[in-house]
């Protein structure tokens, strides 16, 4: 049945397949930019919140398009490459939730830092580290971006500190860098990233109440997926409002499948702590694909999840982007 | 699972691409291109030096207990379940706790216990190790029998204030007036093949420095059974570390019945005369084949103990076989400076100094981070092991 299903994909693929109908056309026919509106955000201690109105070039459609579809190949491979045990280890993949990484990428500038957990392989990609040395990293390859010596959670970058393996020891780390922006004077911000599991860390309260005390200029983002491994939000957080949760820290709530939400979302909170209000909070609301991790079990129970979730909010991140093109 | 997937995509008119549609497609059994790389696969492993074994050990079970009543075939996650299964039934206070031990754990240690005995007895906590050692701490406190699973060990680290400050220090601090012996924290332990940093470690040398604890470690799924009913009974706080490499691939007969295997007792495993070889958890099956392979190519006799208990070890075993055999090699997965077998080499050679024949050797892992791709280098094997022990004889 499979082999019937992927021929008609395959069939499909190709008669309506976007990169070959883009290079048969002229570039002349194409409008440069177009405007949308995109969701208005739920604030918490703002007085507004980021723009519900964004423009997009043609170019920067074309790139967030093709870097969320180079690592949902990359993470499919890697998906397979584990089943094959070419990759062992702990492989914790991101489809699902590419629009976050191209959307925060695209809403800081390249020399601001980024830190976030094991869930990095995206991030990686987004900032600067070719496809090769991450799945050669994968793979315990020398070529690998740490030199094979990390493996899936260990993968680090210029301004990316990684890929970080027990879960929210990350973020005081982030505070930490961003007190070394705000010591340097050099305008940079930290982005410190961690999962609705995480957000029930004692250390990400001590990171709020330090960041807040000294004004750090750190973005704290909980990419909300539904799921602390098996268990839903409901049954780990007495209070699933993650933008809420830094209280005395101002939050977002976006959109985290849509890349131009969590742009204008990044932008504004970028903004924000570059002009030394401190730091600021965002709930990336988002979904993943796979199970936790490539030897998760919960994996039935998610796709029963998953499936609901599509019929609620109908939306898979780059095919929104990609029925604007 | 795979097939459900793929259909899912396929509704939503994913059309990403036909490497995909193809990656979903090989994605499950069945189908030209599943055969092809399995071949490859096949083709691959032919080739001996590409080859990765499975395993640096092979395990060894026991004789089948015959005092304790009926037995069942059981492997240790299996064997773990069956003991707190016994424990919820006996003791009515008895509470399981930790992350994802609902639906039964990430090993499967408590498969069927929440429908057996309730959502309040076996219950979820957040992503907080912290908070789940803490708020087992008041259980025990309060009087009702609190078991912890710390979901790795590699996590146990945000809990160690607690552990170390509150939990070890309780009874003496309040003069016996209040003791949290009724907890028991459980948590995988050591290496696995694939674990990397944080899936592998050991951390029992960082709590043997904590007066007031046990820590205990089993090597089968017998003693798991009767080591882990002797902690929750113990009037002492345990952390009890089970080798995650173990719960599959360790069966044995294990009996169905409550039984208590006693605490600080070491076991001599096999008796010799020449070497005493000293290990825990998973090592002891390392050593078996150690002590196999000195007999045959060294024709050296070879005892070996399995230390089980951590703190309090028992001296008067190792001490007692070293005094025999003048000899004693320790083995063990955590990095060597500040490992356990530095304890225990101290302590022997006070005691047994004039009895010592060659130095006391410790072959254990280095002393870096448990690597990713090098973990074939970096655990302490059966050569390396075999190793020290040809240059303990020869000394």
């Amino acid at each position: 049945m499979l082999t019937i299903v992927s021929n008609a994909l395959r069939g499909s693929a190709s008669k309506n397949g976007t990169r070959l109908v883009v290079s048969a056309r002229s570039y002349a026919d194409f409008t440069p930019q177009v405007s949308f509106d995109i969701k208005r955000c739920d604030v918490h201690r703002l007085d507004q919140g980021p723009p519900d109105k964004t423009v997009l070039t043609r170019e920067q459609g074309l790139q967030y398009y093709r870097t969320m579809q180079v690592m949902r190949r990359m993470e499919l491979k890697a998906d397979q490459l584990y089943k094959q045990k070419i990759i062992r280890g702990f492989c914790h993949l991101y489809d699902g939730q590419e629009a976050c990484a191209v959307g925060i990428e695209a809403g800081i500038k390249p020399d601001d830092h980024l830190i976030t957990a094991y869930r990095a392989h995206g991030y990686t990609y987004t900032r600067g580290v070719p496809v090769k040395e991450i799945l050669a990293e994968l793979t315990g390859r020398k070529g690998g971006v740490a030199k094979g010596k990390g493996g899936s959670m260990h993968m680090y970058a210029k301004h990316f500190y990684g890929g970080n393996g027990i879960v929210g020891a990350q973020v005081p780390l982030g505070a930490g860098v961003a007190l070394a922006c705000k010591y340097h004077g050099n305008s940079q911000v930290c982005v410190a990233l961690y999962g609705d599991g995480a957000a029930n860390q004692g250390q990400i309260f001590e990171s709020y109440n330090m960041a807040a005390l000294w004004k750090l200029p750190c973005i704290f983002i909980c990419e909300n997926n539904k799921y602390g491994m098996g268990t839903s939000v409901e049954r780990a957080s007495a209070n699933t409002d993650y933008y809420k949760r830094g209280d005395f820290i101002p939050g977002i709530r976006v959109d985290g499948m849509d890349v131009l939400c969590v742009r204008e979302a990044t932008k504004f909170a970028a903004d924000y702590c570059r002009s030394g209000k401190g730091p600021i909070l965002m709930e990336l609301q988002t979904y993943r694909y796979h199970g936790h991790s490539m030897s998760d079990p919960g994996s039935p129970v998610l796709l029963y999840g998953c499936c609901s979730f599509f019929l609620v909010r109908g939306t898979n991140p780059w095919i929104k982007l990609k029925s604007v093109s | 699972f795979a097939m459900a997937a793929a259909a899912a995509r396929f509704l939503l008119g994913s059309v990403h691409s036909r490497a995909a549609a193809t990656a979903v497609a090989l994605g499950t059994h069945g189908g030209p291109g599943g055969a092809l790389l399995k071949g490859a696969a096949a083709r691959r492993s032919g080739r001996a030096a590409q080859r990765r074994y499975a395993a640096h050990f092979t395990f060894q079970p026991d004789p089948v207990p015959t005092k304790y009543g009926p037995t069942q075939k059981m492997n240790l996650f299996q064997s773990v379940t069956s003991a707190l299964d016994n424990t919820l039934a006996s003791d009515p206070t008895a509470v399981i706790f930790g992350e994802d031990v609902a639906f039964g754990g990430v090993f499967r240690c408590t498969v069927g216990l929440r429908d057996k005995y309730g959502k309040d007895r076996v219950f979820n906590t957040p992503l907080c190790e912290q908070g789940i050692v803490g708020f087992g701490i008041g259980v025990a406190v309060a009087g009702a029998t609190a078991i912890a699973e710390i979901q790795f060990a590699d996590y146990i680290y945000p809990a160690f204030d607690q552990i170390v400050n509150e939990a070890a220090k309780y009874r003496y601090r309040s003069g016996n007036l209040f003791d949290c012996g009724n907890l028991t924290i459980r948590a995988p332990w050591g290496c696995v093949g694939h674990g990397s940093l944080y899936h592998s470690q050991s951390p029992e040398a960082f709590f043997a420095h904590c007066p007031g604890l046990k820590i205990v470690i089993p090597r089968s799924p017998v003693q798991a059974k009767g080591l882990l009913l002797s902690c929750i009974a113990d009037k002492n706080p345990c952390i009890f570390f089970e080798p995650k490499i173990l719960y599959r691939a360790a069966v044995e007969q294990v009996p169905t019945e409550p039984f208590h295997i006693p605490l600080s007792q070491a076991e001599v495993v096999l008796e010799g005369s020449d070497v005493t070889l000293v290990a825990w958890g998973t090592q002891v099956h390392v050593m078996r084949e150690v002590a196999t392979m000195a007999q045959e190519k060294l024709g050296v006799s070879c005892e070996l103990i399995d230390l089980q208990t951590i703190l309090p070890w028992d001296t008067d075993t190792v001490c007692k076989s070293v005094v025999k055999t003048g000899r004693l090699l320790i083995s063990h997965e955590a990095p060597v400076t500040g490992g356990f077998a530095a304890e225990i080499s101290a302590r022997v050679q006070e005691e047994c100094f004039l009895n010592l024949e060659a130095p006391i050797a410790r072959v254990c892992g280095y002393d870096t981070p448990f690597p990713h791709i090098f973990e074939p280098f970096y655990i302490p094997d059966k050569w390396k092991c075999f190793d020290a022990v040809k240059r303990m004889i020869n000394y």
